[in-house]
């Protein structure tokens, strides 16, 4: 079914990198290096460098090492040689080229994934170094164009798309619209104090994946759940500023999330498909853990189907497999939800392999994807791994619990044209479940 | 306070409406909404094929709209509400709409003494303000963070004055958002602008303000404080206008600062929603004295009651003596007054209520699906279906009660020594 086809690696300029790099100095690096490689930061960094031995038995876990054949240079271990290792080693003394380098590694060539952590005899986690590279490259303005650009649409809008507060409410408007062509008296509330559930989302613009949202409607009035949606476009529940290393507006986020849910006096957040919620933000702030409580959509679907409360008509007729995304909790029961509501819904279900908390990164994850088209290649050549597990399946509808993972299959998908189509598990449920109350206006 | 003087405080209970009949009238009916004196409730009807009107207390207005949302009652229990009709939108108070139609209209909000409302509006792709459906100065590429003074005349918003494609990361940061008082930009521009504060008096005008991707701090009247910040949240001013408190991030912990010079020797993990006390003797502030402990700092000094989730919905009592707040622990809502939790814990808790003698807190709470008032930790063994926040007589004896129980919508007086 599939082919491989690797296309040539582009020449392309990313401003953002380059034209943050060409306004550093050695000196002004070192000064800022050593202001944020202090105190608990440094501990950590001093560990990792203490602990491993170069082993290299991380690599057989990243998906761009294997999807590069091999190639040492794409090796977690590498990536930190290439990056905060050499900045311990020259105590920040470096160069400009050095730095936009080492941002380019950060941000295009990790997706956080932490699948190397799990093979690592020490548990180092790859995925917190990269991060701290992250963060010192942005302290030093070299970030990729368009991640930057989104985390300047977060400081405006809290959402990663520049969505206007008008926008965003005519667009629930028009998501209510679509839906109550199905269900005549379905409603997205918004904006309804009380309710038991804070349905949060990736903001989407109208003309893009809007739909989700109207599926999710329709699921929520057939349960009968008390929800709402808040009525300015963020808190998104996505937070891509974790990802560029801007701790200020990655926890302004999130405290605008949980303030607007303690505003509405919500009992719960669910979060849409997306997995990139984890606590960092929170911790930023100071709250332990998720200070009102966040259901991600696989647990808060399998529970309204394990507990009656939607049922399904009908099954899908095609054979589906799903992506296990990475940020779901590895090991966590989600997996196991996933597979149930799938068995309920599908009529055969092929699991790809490897799979749950050895699946490979989609390699969008993490603000890969959203580095701009001109990445696009590396991402492509980096998920040549993934297209082949895709393709192993031999089936045409994959299903992806998280917005990045959609939207990075789906260029998988492309790229290596596998023929294959990208599902949310809600598009599925939507699909399959009886919806009691279709009532068509005359 | 305001308006309370001339309600009914007669002590008793009186059936305003039989709400469980809408919901048999009506294709569908939205969220319930009460008047402050508990004299009339509203909700937006669905009354035919893209159909709506709003029916308060049974009766439904004579107009009928495309669509209708977010109504909202004002402190004179007028009714506003938006409505769209053949793609225009306006605003519609008890029934009248404002004689100009927008492409968009949102945020609709109150002034404080109830006679003007202000909203947020786009029309040809540029955004701006208006004030009973009047535009106020001019119009921007963006308008958010609308507010409106304590005197009721003037509002203020964060607005966009520079356009940028997307993408353009520079142009950004050179600055392309600044704070707009009666629709007139300051000018200067900030890489962003949030939280907006006027000062008592209704003449001054504080923000937090990014000036670079890294550097934070507060403007007051468009004029930065002398230090940047590496964060600030937002600013409040005080009682007398004089000062302005805001948290700032000083060595990665924060603190409170006064007029750009942090006052509190005290360093926190988190701190913020402080405020004055209506004297201006006092500052109180939500805190985490440590990581994932959370309380309320009076003068610095944090409470020993600490919350392992959350503190919201500070207040301070108006004779500047108590501060009460809802905390959440394990899960677990409930009001914490003067450093002391209520015993019992609840599944949600409204902000609480001092009563205008300072001697009583009263909250609106929910349990097992629920709603019901609690004065001072003591519960009314009544159980509603719907609920607002009680209201104190002005003498502080009685409390006004809004609920609907057994599908009817109730107002109900009490002496509080009945609770
Ligand atoms: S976190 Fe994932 S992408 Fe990054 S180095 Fe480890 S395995 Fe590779
Ligand atoms: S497996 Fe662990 S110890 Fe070995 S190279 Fe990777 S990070 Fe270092």
């Amino acid at each position: 079914m599939a082919q491989f086809v690797k296309k040539p690696e582009k020449k392309f300029v990313d401003i953002g990198l380059d034209e943050g790099a060409a306004t550093l100095t050695t000196d002004m690096i070192q000064q800022v290096i050593s202001r944020v490689l202090k105190g608990e930061t440094s501990a950590y960094l001093k560990a990792y460098v203490d602990t491993c031995v170069s082993c290299g038995l991380c690599s057989e876990a990243c998906h761009y090492y294997l999807s590069h054949d091999k190639d040492p240079y794409y090796a977690p271990v590498v990536k930190v040689k290439q990056t905060i290792w050499e900045i311990l080693k020259k105590k920040g003394k470096v160069s400009p080229e050095f730095i936009k380098k080492a941002s380019e590694i950060a941000q295009t060539e990790c997706d956080l994934c932490r699948r190397c952590a799990m093979y690592c005899p020490f548990g180092i986690d790859i995925a917190d170094i990269i991060l701290i590279v992250r963060w010192i490259c942005y302290i030093l303005g070299v970030t990729p164009q368009y991640i930057q650009d989104i985390a300047n649409s977060y400081s405006v809008t809290m959402n990663q798309m520049w969505i206007k507060e008008d926008e965003w409410i005519n667009s629930l408007q028009q998501q209510e619209e679509e839906a109550q062509n199905e269900i005549a008296t379905l409603r997205i509330p918004v904006d309804k104090e009380g309710a038991d559930i804070m349905y949060s989302v990736i903001s989407p613009r109208p003309e893009f994946r809007a739909q989700f949202i109207y599926k999710a409607a329709v699921i929520m009035d057939t349960a009968g759940v008390n929800w709402t949606m808040p009525a300015a476009p963020g808190p998104d529940n996505s937070d891509m500023t974790m990802y560029t290393g801007d701790n200020e507006i990655m926890s302004r986020v999130k405290k605008t999330h949980f303030e607007t849910a303690m505003r509405l006096k919500v009992k719960k957040i669910l979060i849409s498909e997306c997995d990139s919620i984890y606590d960092i933000g929170n911790k930023w702030l100071g709250w332990k853990w998720y200070p009102i409580e966040i259901v991600n959509s696989i647990e808060f679907y399998y529970e309204l189907l394990r507990d009656g409360k939607i049922s399904i008509a009908k099954k899908f007729e095609e054979p589906v497999t799903l992506h296990d995304s990475c940020n779901v909790d590895k090991g966590s029961a989600l997996y196991k939800m996933a597979r149930y509501l799938i068995n309920a819904t599908c009529k055969e279900f092929v699991e790809m392999h490897p799979n749950r908390e050895h699946s490979y990164c989609c390699c969008a994850g993490a603000g890969v994807i959203n580095c701009g088209p001109h990445w696009n290649m590396k991402q492509m050549h980096g998920s040549k791994i993934k297209a082949r597990q895709l393709a192993a399946t031999n089936v045409e509808t994959v299903i992806a619990p998280c917005h990045s993972c959609y939207g990075g299959l789906e260029d998988v998908i492309r790229h290596y044209k596998l023929g294959m189509n990208v599902r949310f598990l809600s598009d599925i449920l939507y699909e399959c479940i009886e919806k009691p109350r279709v009532v068509i206006d005359v | 306070m305001l308006y309370s003087n001339s309600w009914n405080w007669e002590i008793g209970t009186r059936l305003v409406a039989n709400t469980g009949n809408w919901k048999t009238k009506f294709e569908w009916v939205g969220e319930p909404k009460v008047s402050p004196d508990g004299e009339k409730i509203a909700a937006v009807v669905k009354i035919g094929k893209s159909e709506f009107s709003v029916c308060v207390n049974g009766e439904i207005w004579l107009n009928h709209f495309d669509r209708i949302w977010h109504a909202k009652f004002g402190p004179d229990g007028r009714l506003a509400v938006l409505v769209s009709q053949k793609g225009k939108w306006t605003v519609a108070v008890d029934g009248n709409t404002w004689k100009n139609r927008f492409d968009y209209v949102w945020n609709t909000m109150f002034s404080p003494n109830g006679e003007n409302i202000a909203a947020t509006i786009r029309q040809d792709r540029q955004y701006g303000v208006v004030v009973n459906g009047e535009l106020l100065g001019n119009m921007f590429y963006d308008t958010n963070n609308l507010t409106i003074s304590p005197d009721s005349k003037r509002t203020a918003a964060v607005v966009q004055t520079v356009a940028f494609r997307k993408g353009d990361i520079f142009k950004f940061q050179e600055g392309c958002y600044t704070a707009a008082p009666d629709g007139k930009a300051w000018d200067r521009n900030f890489v962003n602008v949030w939280g907006l504060a006027f000062s008592p008096n209704s003449k001054n005008l504080a923000a937090e303000v990014r000036t670079s991707l890294y550097d934070y701090t507060v403007a007051v009247d468009g004029a930065l404080w002398q230090d940047t910040f590496s964060c600030v949240w937002a600013p409040v001013f005080s009682p007398d206008n004089k000062a302005v408190a805001a948290p700032v991030r000083v060595a990665d912990k924060w603190t409170l600062a006064e007029n750009g010079k942090q006052i509190w020797d005290r360093k926190f993990f988190q701190l913020w929603g402080q405020i004055y006390s209506p004297d201006g003797s006092k500052l109180a502030a939500i805190v985490a004295p440590k990581f994932g402990k959370w309380t309320i700092a009076v003068n610095e000094h944090p409470w020993i009651t600490t919350f392992s989730d959350l503190i919201t919905d500070v207040v301070f009592s108006p004779d500047g003596n108590s501060v009460a707040a809802a905390g959440r622990d394990k899960g677990l809502w409930t009001i914490v007054v003067d450093d002391q939790s209520w015993k019992d814990t609840y599944d949600m808790t409204w902000q609480p209520v001092f009563s205008p003698d300072s001697r009583n807190v009263a909250a609106r709470v929910e349990k097992n699906g629920y709603y019901t008032i609690v004065i001072n930790g003591k519960t009314w063994k009544h159980y509603c279906e719907a609920l607002w926040n009680p209201v104190f007589s002005p003498n502080g004896n009685k409390v006004l009660i809004r609920a609907i129980e057994n599908g009817k919508y109730y107002r109900r007086v009490l002496p509080i020594t009945k609770i």
